[in-house]
């Protein structure tokens, strides 16, 4: 059973597996909808694991060091911190409700002790400061222990406070508050390789930010038509470049990436470039507008590419050509006859996010049933897994799972009807450096890395 | 709708389609967060691709009848469409004559069709429309929240949108007579005029004058009204008229009547859907959805009776007329 390599230093044709390692999460089959997870990312150095959800909540996981007791089980992620990032809000001039909601989190390089990422829901972004406190100080003057305060008269000498250990106590707070400055939601937030500013992105425009200044932002793309009725398409997902600080791309509803140079004009409404496959006329329906939406792009770590998903491919441009990408993969191309189905219930509105691995070597992206797929680019081999409790024995292998597109069903094969289109897997995250996965199944994050021979 | 007997394989023809995609959009106006812009527009996408590709069919239709009757009788007769094929899962839009060479134009149309609907509650929408209790969209009955008026609502959309709206067509006769069985009614809210289309004819004011309506009649009693005649719609009105036929309390006159409760008008036009699913009052009462076209189609081609109805003709002028549906999508 051939898994799909990638990562660290290893090369593209080692094979390895996949094994389960751990899951986050209820096990009850009834699912609160604030539970649902809704954003998933590593941190720089992969040593910390940020989720969000739709309740608005942020929960952080830390890797433990490697102990050398047991040195098979590879450093475990638990539980950090957790914390209410944003509120469900009301604009009353509009009458509308604000999902407090977490669409996306992206972590800042880290500077000092403290780690510090952005959380945005649909109108308002959030710098938070996660920051360990294992000392107190004891002894104060004015007030006694239990923080009363004290009489200056009874005070009769004078000692300097002591620092005392104390329990490991992680405290996030709100140190800057990113808010209106977006009519629409927000779907995209990144920060730039400057380590100074961040953008992001709503349906129709987006904006520049100072990670110091919370009062100013400045609009850099606005594809609002002047008459409305005249709307064709909307932003879907902006990124920075990871090296060029002047350079990001967005991309659009209607399959289309624009990459933009911040320092060509200030407002960058025109491209620098314009990535654009043509459409196949032999594959209208429909649905042809939908399923070429992107739903993500990121770049790789090399910044030499970036990749797009729509929903039923994932395509791999490189950036120096921009009439067609150079590598596709089909996802779930069975699915391209029940577009139907996936209409009437919503599930062609799925927005399904993909992700790179260390190396740029691989790529990942979910699908349903729970199903996750990864590509390798060199090997051109692809495989998909399920993140399901029956396969969450510790350490097992994960068997890499067929769906049946037609004909007779093979044994271990699942058919398309069987497939579960309640159980989607659209947040994946891989180590920055290492084999490891997080993959966001609704309620449920599951932890999966290569087995160590 | 196709949902409880068919799993995955699914054929939806072109009006289900219309019908689903507006239903969406519909209840994306009560969705937690606000309007998605996105999703609309996407929405807003399938409808244009299923309603090009309705048209087509209807207007090809049309037109075989045409050859059929070519002493200029019906001018916009109202057609059985022909029973939706067991088209394959993806249809692929017919491409009218217009279609390749005006996409962009009609992306935005179909965006501002879409975008009508998209009405949310920034809109200023006249208050009877507000009262209106029934949502919920069963294909044929749609209910378009549009600005009548010069309260015009948010957006700023330059031209007004007429928001029609769009009411059952009258029962088809208490004793079975088919008389009334394909007539489309419709009250454009710009101008408070009824307009009512009954088997190729224009009738203005159908359903208060048509005696057939208020007495059981056998067959097309009285000539219909000259076209052209409007009458002035008052809302509950013909909610009365409805009623009236039923055997229910009348209730009051004609101005001031009770505010307009769809509800009722759904609940028949359910009933009538369901006995004939396939009915093409259903589909075009759909089409007067999106084409005030479909009225403004229909005097043309009266004042040109003699040129020949073909696809092309058709097509042209009902994408032409849809100016009548013009309001932006607001999303806030």
């Amino acid at each position: 059973m051939a898994g799909v390599a990638g990562g660290g230093g290893g090369g593209g044709s080692n094979d390895f597996q996949w094994c389960f390692s751990q899951v986050k999460g209820a096990i009850d089959e009834d699912v609160a909808e604030a539970d649902i997870i809704s954003t998933v990312e590593f941190n720089y150095s992969g040593d910390l694991l940020a989720t969000g959800d739709k309740g608005g909540r942020v929960v952080i996981f830390q890797r433990e060091q490697e102990s050398k007791s047991r040195p098979h089980s590879r450093g475990e992620y638990n539980v950090y911190s957790t914390f209410q990032s944003h509120e469900p809000e009301f604009d009353y001039l509009k009458s509308l409700e604000i999902e407090e909601k977490i669409n996306k989190i992206r972590w800042l390089p880290q500077q000092n002790a403290a780690h510090f990422l952005l959380s945005t829901n649909d109108k308002t972004i959030k710098l938070w400061k996660i920051s360990e406190r294992d000392k107190r100080a004891e002894g104060y003057n004015l007030k006694d222990e239990d923080g009363r305060l004290r009489d200056p008269f009874r005070i009769t000498a004078l000692r300097v406070p002591i620092l005392k250990p104390m329990d490991l106590m992680v405290e996030a707070s709100p140190r800057r508050i990113f808010a209106n400055a977006h009519t629409y939601h927000i779907n995209s937030i990144s920060v730039n390789s400057d380590h100074e500013t961040y953008l992001s992105a709503d349906d129709l425009r987006i904006n520049l930010w100072h990670l110091e200044i919370t009062d100013r932002s400045f609009n850099i793309v606005d594809i609002k038509p002047a008459n409305m009725e005249e709307l064709t398409e909307v932003i879907t997902a902006a990124e920075f470049h990871p090296h060029h600080c002047n350079v990001f791309v967005y991309s659009s509803s209607k399959g289309t990436i624009r990459l933009c140079d911040m320092r060509s004009s200030a407002l960058c409404d025109r491209h620098s470039k314009f990535f654009e496959e043509p459409e196949d006329p032999s594959s209208r329906s429909f649905f042809s507008e939908i399923i070429s939406s992107i739903s993500d792009v990121k770049f790789s770590h090399s910044g030499r590419y970036m990749m797009t998903r729509d929903y039923l491919s994932v395509k791999v441009w490189d950036l120096n050509m921009e009439n067609r990408p150079v590598e596709t993969y089909q996802v779930h191309e069975y699915l391209r006859s029940k577009l139907c189905s996936l209409y009437e219930n919503d599930c062609i509105f799925d927005k399904f996010e993909c992700c790179w691995n260390g190396s740029d070597s691989a790529i990942m992206t979910g699908s349903y049933n729970n199903f996750f797929r990864m590509f390798d680019r060199s090997t051109r081999r692809d495989v998909t897994l399920e993140a399901s409790r029956e396969s969450s024995k510790p350490r097992a292998v994960l068997k890499p799972r067929k769906v049946c597109t037609g004909g007779k069903r093979k044994k271990d094969e699942i058919s398309v009807d069987s497939l579960d289109f309640n159980k989607k897997i659209l947040h994946t995250a891989w180590h920055p450096m290492e084999n490891i996965i997080a993959v966001a199944a609704t309620n449920n994050l599951y932890i999966f890395q290569d087995k160590i021979n | 709708m196709l949902r409880g007997r068919r799993r995955m394989e699914c054929t939806l023809d072109a009006q289900s389609l219309i019908s689903i995609s507006l239903r969406k959009i519909h209840s994306s106006r009560t969705q937690r967060g606000g309007i998605k812009l996105h999703k609309n527009l996407l929405v807003s996408y399938v409808l244009r691709n299923a309603r090009q590709l309705y048209l087509s069919e209807r207007y090809a239709e049309l037109y075989r009848r045409q050859q059929h009757y070519p002493d200029g009788a019906p001018l916009l007769a109202m057609p059985a469409c022909p029973p939706p094929a067991a088209a394959p899962p993806e249809l692929a839009a017919l491409p009218l004559p217009a279609d390749t060479q005006d996409r962009e134009a009609r992306s935005c149309a179909v965006v501002r069709g879409g975008a009508e609907l998209l009405e949310g509650p920034v809109c200023a929408a006249p208050p009877e429309l507000q009262r209106a209790p029934c949502r919920d969209s069963s294909p044929g009955f749609y209910r378009a929240a549009g600005s009548a008026g010069p309260g015009g609502g948010g957006g700023g959309g330059s031209s007004a949108a007429p928001g029609l709206l769009y009411a059952a067509g009258c029962d088809f006769g208490t004793g079975g007579v088919p008389h009334c069985s394909s007539r489309t009614t419709v009250l454009d809210l710009d101008t408070h005029v009824v307009t009512t289309v009954e088997n190729g004819y224009l009738h203005q004011d159908c359903c208060s004058q048509c005696p057939c309506c208020c007495q059981p009649v056998a067959g097309l009693a009285s000539p219909p009204p000259a076209p052209g005649t409007k009458r002035k719609y008052y809302p509950g009105q013909e909610e009365e008229e409805e009623g009236v036929e039923e055997g229910e309390p009348g209730g009051g006159g004609v101005a001031g009547g009770p505010p307009f409760a769809p509800c009722t008008k759904r609940a028949r036009f359910e009933e009538y859907s369901a006995e004939h699913p396939q009915d093409s009052s259903n589909i075009s009462n759909l089409i007067s959805i999106f084409g005030s076209g479909f009225t403004g189609l229909v005097s043309r081609q009266q004042a040109d009776s003699e040129q020949p109805l073909n696809g092309q003709l058709c097509g042209k002028q009902a994408l032409a007329s849809l100016g009548a549906w013009t309001r932006a999508i607001v999303a806030f």
